[in-house]
């Protein structure tokens, strides 16, 4: 079975924006976040929560795939939300973005050696391995996880798990922070 | 007397909460998950009005909340009473009514166990409210009410949840104690209400409103939520800008001043639809471009620069990308723009309207509102009711309305000089809305005269809180404009389903509504003759001890006009019959229709 459903390359697309937004740490907040989008027929790409260094709040980073006058309309409708604190919206260019893939792969005497040649490669690392399967683990820009899903492709992909992306500002680069109004 | 490091319990602190907010009265009713609650409603000053319907209690607190500008709040048990009370809820969260709801929830141990009258109150509510929240212990219950509270009435206004389970308010749980304190503020670092306009956008604004040769200001709720009707006028006075009133905004302006040119939208009048298509400045001023006013967006004000002033950010741009957008309280904003005014050199230097009023003053001589008299022998005409309506009562008379034809007679016929006066179900649109929000505004405003218009089908909706009105001594008086149809959705299948009726009749007599009301308690009257309409309104406004519901039998057939068709643009507006053009549109004027057809329909033999 192809879990990937051809679509482990079409991620990284074009209209991608990282909104990352900074909620109060409460009860529900994700499913506040989910419906507002599900409501207002906003599409997520990918989804990434966990706490901050301050265990008051959390980050969400949210992957969408939209233009900028819709873009402006989901920052706005999220500040509606009365635990979201600060909004930033990221671009490619001026913030480090990261994901993690996780995959196993079925080998054969044959693929084994090429595959473990792609790790390297790609700088990933090969986490369990059995007499037919691979486990590697991944981590990288987005693009870079796409180009690595590309040449698996070739191989035979029994199971697949890539992450939600995670993302900051680089450093010195000014982002404007968006306060709740 | 301060009861501040005295131990409390759960239920106690929630009604001690709601007292140091200062509630007068709570719109509910108890059951199970709710008990505790309600045990100390007996020792409290709170006047608790009891309904017959938990959406009642909702729409009540919201007709409160109108008519006093207050927050209104109702308070219901778990399960099947939070699902009663998310209409109110739906209705207050799109009209920015502030709202504060109460319900009670299964004990927390059982919360996830499909225990009896268990719903995810806080989940199915969360797109319906403005805020919600399940609190988890009894310390946490005077900072939720708080909050509660301070969200729904700042910022644009909306309802607020609080779900209470039940083990925190219990008399008998010794965890529910704890030691009462009110917070003195609260705690929300995402809550930030907008501070107020940016001078600079409402300078931009205000040069825009100084050269500007038809200009409109388009006028919506918002306006009311800001208590923003006086400076309103004195902006207008000053500007000389004439101004359309939206369904939510009727009263805003006094309909009587020359340069109200009344309601625009799907059945708005000529006026104030042409006035908006054909300007070249649209001041929006709390309103949302809703698409009852815009019909079809692309051709809705097509050669208009827009200035959007409202108070939630994300309804700027949201329908119509404005030129100028100023983001804060309506009521701020115009006191900004008198003095910019004022600043360039006041209404001297202000460009001439002059050929623009001329415009308007012909369109309003040509396309006035107009109804046809009934013929002797027929049922009324309604619009003929209400203007009968409205000469027989004070004129600070509080409207309130459902939703269909009548509520859009109403907001054409009367005239509306006061705001707060006028109160419906603008956005989400709630058969059955008008009895208990009259009953709400009637509880707030005591001294008032409190009409509810109302359909057929809308009464047999809601009918049941005249038992509330009656044993709570809340002396409402319904204006029953019966036509025997879902008079709205007949006018639809009449127009735009090729007169195929389905599932609209309702009959004018069945069910008998005088026997009904006198049932619940009413004073009843049956009317058929226009003879009779005005001094029974004028038998109707001198009854003060008891609701009052007048039976008007009114004409089947009759129709809303001006109307603009569903997604058509303002421009294709449909004025009444007797005024349309020959030349432009021949089939409707002359139309004919097979009396077979129509069959019960027709006037005559409807007695």
């Amino acid at each position: 079975m192809n879990l990937t459903g051809g679509s482990l390359t079409q991620t990284s697309q074009a209209n991608e924006r990282t909104i990352v937004v900074v909620v109060e740490n409460k009860a529900g907040l994700l499913a506040r976040v989910a419906d507002l989008f599900a409501r207002r027929g906003y599409n997520i790409v990918s989804l990434a929560v966990a706490p901050t260094q301050d265990p008051a709040f959390s980050r969400i980073t949210i992957v969408v795939d939209v233009k900028d006058d819709l873009l402006e309309q989901i920052v706005k409708q999220l500040f509606k939300l009365i635990h979201v604190v600060e909004i930033a919206v990221l671009g490619p260019g001026d913030s480090v973005e990261r994901e993690l893939l996780l995959v196993t792969v079925g080998t054969t005497k044959e693929t084994r050696s090429q595959i473990v040649e792609l790790v390297d490669i790609f700088e990933g690392t090969i986490v369990a391995v059995s007499n037919d399967q691979l486990t590697i683990s991944l981590d990288g820009k987005p693009d870079k996880i796409d180009d690595f899903g590309t040449v698996l492709e070739d191989y035979d992909i029994i199971e697949l798990h890539r992450s939600g992306r995670i993302a900051l500002p680089k450093i010195g680069r000014s982002v404007p922070r968006l306060r709740a109004v | 007397m301060s009861l501040e490091g005295t131990e409390l319990n759960g239920g106690q602190a929630l009604i001690k909460s709601l007292e140091t907010e200062g509630v007068e009265v709570i719109f509910g009713y108890p059951g199970g998950a709710i008990l505790p609650v309600y045990d100390p409603i007996i020792d409290s000053k709170i006047r608790h009005v009891l309904a017959r319907h938990e959406q009642g209690a909702g729409h009540m607190a919201e007709g409160y909340a109108h008519a006093t500008g207050k927050p209104g709040v109702c308070m219901v048990t778990s399960g099947p009473a939070a699902t009663n009370v998310v209409t109110p809820l739906a209705d207050a969260y799109l009209d920015s009514v502030p709202l504060v709801c109460i319900t009670g929830q299964v004990a927390m141990p059982a919360i996830g166990t499909d225990a009896f009258q268990e719903v995810d109150t806080t989940g199915i509510t969360r797109s319906v409210t403005k805020h919600n929240t399940l609190v988890t212990a009894a310390a946490d219950i005077p900072a939720a009410v708080k909050e509660a509270f301070h969200i729904a009435t700042t910022g644009r206004p909306g309802p607020v949840l609080i779900d209470i389970p039940k083990n925190i308010v219990d008399a008998g749980n010794p965890d529910a104690y704890f030691l009462w304190s009110y917070p003195e503020s609260v705690d929300l670092p995402g809550y930030r209400p907008h501070p107020g306009p940016d001078a600079v956008s409402v300078a931009r604004a205000v040069e825009l409103m100084m050269k500007a040769e038809r200009p409109v200001l388009y006028v919506g709720g918002g306006v009311l939520k800001a208590r923003g009707a006086e400076v309103l006028r004195r902006l207008a006075e000053l500007s000389d800008i004439p101004i359309v009133t939206t369904l939510m905004a009727r009263g805003a302006f006094p309909d009587s001043h020359e340069l109200n040119l009344g309601m625009p939208g799907m059945h708005g009048n000529y006026t104030a639809v042409m006035a908006i298509q054909q300007s070249d400045l649209l001041i929006a001023m709390g309103s949302r471009f809703d698409d009852r006013v815009t019909g079809k967006v692309g051709a809705f004000a097509p050669d208009a620069k827009v200035i959007h002033v409202d108070i939630d950010p994300a309804e700027h741009g949201k329908v119509r990308r404005p030129d100028v957008s100023v983001v804060g309280d309506c009521a701020l904003a115009m006191e900004m723009m008198l003095d910019g005014i004022t600043k360039h050199g006041g209404s001297s230097a202000i460009a001439s309207h002059q050929p623009w009023r001329q415009k308007l003053s012909g369109w309003q001589e040509k396309y006035p509102l107009t109804y046809e008299q009934s013929a002797p022998g027929e049922y009324l005409k309604p619009q003929y009711v209400l203007e009968k309506l409205r000469d027989g009562s004070p004129a600070d008379t509080i409207l309130t309305s459902g939703v269909g034809q009548h509520q859009m007679w109403a907001s054409q016929y009367w005239q509306f000089e006061y705001p707060y006066t006028w109160i419906n179900s603008g956005g989400l649109g709630t058969m059955g809305f008008s009895i208990p929000a009259a009953i709400g505004a009637k509880a707030g405003m005591p001294d008032r005269t409190v009409w509810a218009v109302d359909g057929d089908g809308n009464f047999q909706m809601t009918a049941q809180e005249l038992v509330t009105a009656t044993m709570e001594k809340i002396p409402i008086k319904v204006a029953l404009l019966n036509n025997g149809y879902l008079g709205m959705v007949r006018q639809w299948q009449e127009l735009f389903y090729d007169e195929r009726y389905s599932e609209v009749k309702l009959t004018h007599d069945m069910p008998d509504y005088v026997k009904w009301s006198q049932a619940m308690g009413c004073e009843a009257f049956r009317v058929e003759d226009p003879d009779e309409v005005e001094v029974t309104i004028a038998k109707a406004n001198e009854i003060n001890d008891r609701p009052v519901v007048i039976d008007f039998r009114c004409h089947s057939m009759e129709n809303v006009y001006p109307m603009v068709p569903a997604g058509g643009s303002n421009d294709e507006i449909l004025v009444d019959p007797s005024q349309r053009d020959r030349h432009v549109d021949p089939s409707q004027r002359d139309r004919h229709v097979d009396p077979s057809q129509r069959g019960d329909f027709a006037g005559k033999g409807e007695r």
